[in-house]
């Protein structure tokens, strides 16, 4: 733990404690009013709980040049950061692809050469749809424990920090709490449905919110449209390739146009915003991940639209590989932080709900 | 980048000296009035906003449940309100029309941009009279000048302004120093809204005498009477006590300048306060704040050195908001003596009369609990709990300047009076004017009301007379 991290966030939590005027922005602030003192696990919790809206740093008196050089945001993300590096395994992992966009890129093009590879050693005598050059239990056999093994060490994670925050067994009134959260992204509306105040400066917008959103919700559809397909497969023995009017398709296409347009929404309000009031050098990282999981909407998309074409093969395993690809970063890239998230506001429903 | 030619060659129909609550709110209103607007803030744009940046809510009349605010508070008792805390200090006219206009206000500022919450915790229950900023008064400032900025209003920051120009009675334009480049600024109408003079510290020695060196001034730096004192100069007809200034006690460790909210110090009631000479010298247990906490400001302004500390116990620790600054802390009375740079020998003696003077009683630390000394001077007439155990908490305070009351005199339509009767085209908004209204004391929110009030007015007063 970087100690001189977590003393920078807690010296500025006390300030904040000390004032209060940010208290109708988003959870920190009540959390951060509900205490005199902050211990270690305390800090953790907060800067998970913390979203990086930015409402409370251009509201602040206290910003520099003033001497007490308040920029809350950034020092709950680089705790958050260092946190997410802590509790990942093998932690370098972690410290290299939160900061390196570069390494996210190698992970990518590693991910589609290997199906490239794949798609040439392994093609099937036969097979429909994409079973015709990568047949299924080929598949399962790269991609489930890409998958699983992944989860598995986020979930060991997860366990870390419940012990280090002080949580407590889950009730569902702290499920139902976080999740309504999540759903809504209360955290990012300002308090009022304002927004945040992410790429213009002082001004509110909802923009992140909405790209967020699009993000998240494209995202679950397209996870729904991958379990929808292993269901019929394994449940009713009905195989790809999948009409437009099946589950996999209703829920996919949807899904994947919204997590390309949250996705490219993101990365340019990414760039408006101040890299200052974030981990600066987790930018990179950052955006690199962002392109990535907007890359595996669009080229899914591209796959569909070039359904019964000759070029289906090479964006057969350019999908496949940047869906290698983003499995395997789980862990160790910004993917993480909606595990963690979700987390820090089970925490806080359950803190609430205690005091 | 501020382009000097452009202020400079420009016609102004409303120059706007400040930038703080009012002078945004006068700006706003003259530009929708369609005048060409132009504020002159005398901050870099980091510390724009004046004392408004650190301002929190502001005080509202109303008939029924308004926004945030609920049931009612009408207009005799916010005036009751006003009346008590300035002793009479007050004009009734001026102040009751401020009153009743705030009532509008609120839904104007909303329309303007401003957010308001629910009142915050840890202040005392004022979700009836006073109506608080989502986020404070930066996120305040912020609004007004994006609002301002759509409305095509041109901002100069770092613009000091030097001398106001007025030739028998007219407003002619202004020397201003903008970025350290001198310029000459011409318009139709000027509106004053560039505050106290608190932050020039040797004005406040003038009034007060040497012992202002010490004190600390909570808000702007920027505040430095520069326009005030011009003004009186040229025979601007003023209101207010010079040698009056609103003065809390806060921590002693604050920042000479600009510590803001951040260094208030609740723990008073609790505590004994002693000077630098171990001494008690007032009644801690007075009353609940914030009306304890207006009236240490001058205690400790009258003690040597200008300085005080308070002790408590480990049973009161918890009891207040929390401190910015962690108090001092030591297992003895005598090591927390040595920790604060006073007599460790004559605080315990001082501590161990005060213990000895103490009852048994209810303790109740939210309201007037009556437990209090006996036999002993000073005395302490509620929460006098013996200060006996350990760990030893001590803070030291002095005395923080918050506004002061000299000011010019306005009338009604925030027009400033000079030497020939009311100025044509010169207004006043703000703390540079406030003393007409307020001439002593304090009622939290009233600096922001008496702003936007006055702002509003002499807004449109000035846009309607260049129209």
């Amino acid at each position: 733990m970087s100690l001189d991290l977590i003393n920078e966030a807690r010296r500025q939590i006390e300030i904040c404690n000390a004032c209060r005027y940010c208290e109708g922005y988003c959870s920190v602030f009540p959390a951060i009013n509900r205490q005199r003192a902050f211990a270690d696990g305390d800090v953790t919790q907060l800067a998970n709980l913390c979203h990086n809206c930015r409402g409370c740093y251009y509201a602040c008196q206290f910003t520099e040049p003033h001497e007490f050089a308040l920029n809350l945001p950034k020092a709950l993300a680089e705790v958050r950061a260092e946190s997410w590096e802590r509790f990942a395994r093998p932690a370098p992992f972690a410290a290299l692809f939160q900061r390196a966009g570069v390494a996210i890129g190698a992970v990518l093009v590693a991910g589609i050469a290997v199906l490239f590879l794949a798609l040439q050693a392994l093609r099937p005598e036969n097979g429909e749809g994409f079973y015709a050059y990568l047949s299924h239990a080929a598949m399962v056999s790269i991609f489930a424990p890409a998958f699983i093994a992944p989860l598995a060490i986020v979930a060991l994670g997860l366990r870390d920090y419940w012990r280090e925050v002080g949580g407590t067994a889950i009730r569902l009134p702290h499920l139902r709490a976080a999740l309504g959260d999540v759903a809504r992204l209360k955290n990012l509306s300002g308090g009022q449905g304002q927004g945040c105040n992410f790429e213009k400066g002082d001004r509110f917008s909802n923009a992140r919110r909405h790209a967020h959103q699009a993000t998240l919700w494209g995202f679950l559809l397209c996870f729904a449209s991958t379990s929808s397909g292993t269901i019929l497969h394994y449940g009713f023995g009905m195989e790809a390739p999948y009409g437009f009017f099946s589950l996999p398709k209703l829920l996919g296409v949807p899904g994947g146009i919204l997590l390309t347009l949250g996705c490219i929404g993101l990365a340019v309000l990414k760039t408006k915003a101040d890299r200052d009031l974030g981990a600066p050098k987790l930018w990179g990282g950052e955006m690199a991940f962002v392109m990535l999981l907007g890359l595996t909407g669009f080229t899914g998309l591209l796959l569909y639209a070039a359904t019964g074409t000759g070029a289906v093969p090479a964006l057969l395993a350019i999908h496949l590989g940047t869906v290698l690809a983003l499995f395997l970063l789980i862990p160790y890239s910004k993917m993480v932080h909606g595990f963690y998230r979700l987390a820090a506001l089970i925490r806080d429903a359950q803190i609430r709900g205690a005091a | 980048m501020t382009d000097i030619s452009k202020l400079s060659g420009t016609s102004w129909d409303v120059v706007v000296v400040g930038g703080g609550n009012a002078a945004l709110c006068a700006a706003i209103e003259a530009a929708e009035a369609g005048a060409r607007v132009v504020i002159l803030e005398g901050a870099p744009e980091p510390y724009r906003g004046g004392n408004s940046r650190h301002t929190r809510n502001f005080r509202c009349m109303h008939r029924g449940p308004l926004s945030v605010l609920t049931d009612a508070y009408e207009e005799d008792e916010y005036y009751d309100d006003l009346l008590r805390v300035t002793k009479g200090e007050t004009d009734e006219n001026l102040a009751r029309m401020t009153i009743r206009t705030s009532e509008e206000c609120l839904p104007w500022m909303e329309a303007h941009g401003v957010r308001f919450q629910p009142s915050l915790s840890g202040t005392l229950s004022l979700s009836r009279t006073n109506a608080f900023f989502l986020g404070g008064g930066k996120a305040l400032v912020n609004a007004y000048y994006n609002t301002a900025e759509d409305l095509g209003v041109t901002v100069a920051y770092e613009a000091q302004v030097k001398h106001v120009t007025i030739n028998e009675g007219r407003f002619e334009g202004l020397d201003a120093e903008i970025a350290g480049q001198p310029c000459r600024i011409e318009g139709k109408a000027v509106v004053l809204a560039s505050g106290g003079f608190q932050a020039d510290i040797d004005w406040l020695a003038r009034a007060w005498g040497p012992a202002a060196k010490n004190f600390l001034i909570r808000g702007t730096p920027y505040n430095r009477g520069v326009v005030l004192k011009d003004m009186l100069d040229q025979g601007a007809e003023s209101v207010g006590d010079p040698t009056q200034c609103h003065a809390v006690a806060i921590d002693g460790r604050s920042p000479k300048y600009d510590g803001g909210i951040v260094t208030r110090l609740d723990c008073v009631p609790f505590s004994i306060v002693v000077n630098r000479d171990g001494e008690r010298f007032y009644d801690e247990g007075e009353d609940v704040w914030p009306k304890r906490y207006a009236i240490w400001g001058r205690l400790v302004a009258a003690q040597p050195d200008q300085v005080a500390y308070v002790i408590i116990d480990s049973k009161s620790i918890d009891l207040f908001m929390p401190s910015v600054y962690p108090p001092e802390q030591a297992d003895t009375i005598e090591g927390l003596g040595q920790r604060l740079g006073i007599s460790g020998n004559k605080l315990r003696e001082t501590v161990d009369a005060f213990n000895a003077a103490c009852r048994p009683g209810m303790f109740h630390p939210t309201e007037l609990d009556g437990m209090a000394t006996e036999g002993i001077e000073p005395a302490k007439t509620n929460w006098a709990r013996p200060i006996d155990t350990a760990p030893y908490y001590g803070y030291s305070l002095r005395p923080g300047v918050t506004f002061t009351y000299l000011g010019l005199k306005v009338d009604e339509t925030a027009r400033v009076t000079g030497p020939q009767g009311r100025y044509e085209n010169v207004w006043a908004a703000g703390e540079i004017m406030a003393g007409s209204i307020l001439g002593q004391g304090y009622l939290a929110g009233f600096g922001m009301t008496i702003g936007t009030v006055f702002g509003r007015i002499a807004g449109k007063e000035a846009a309607a007379n260049v129209a």
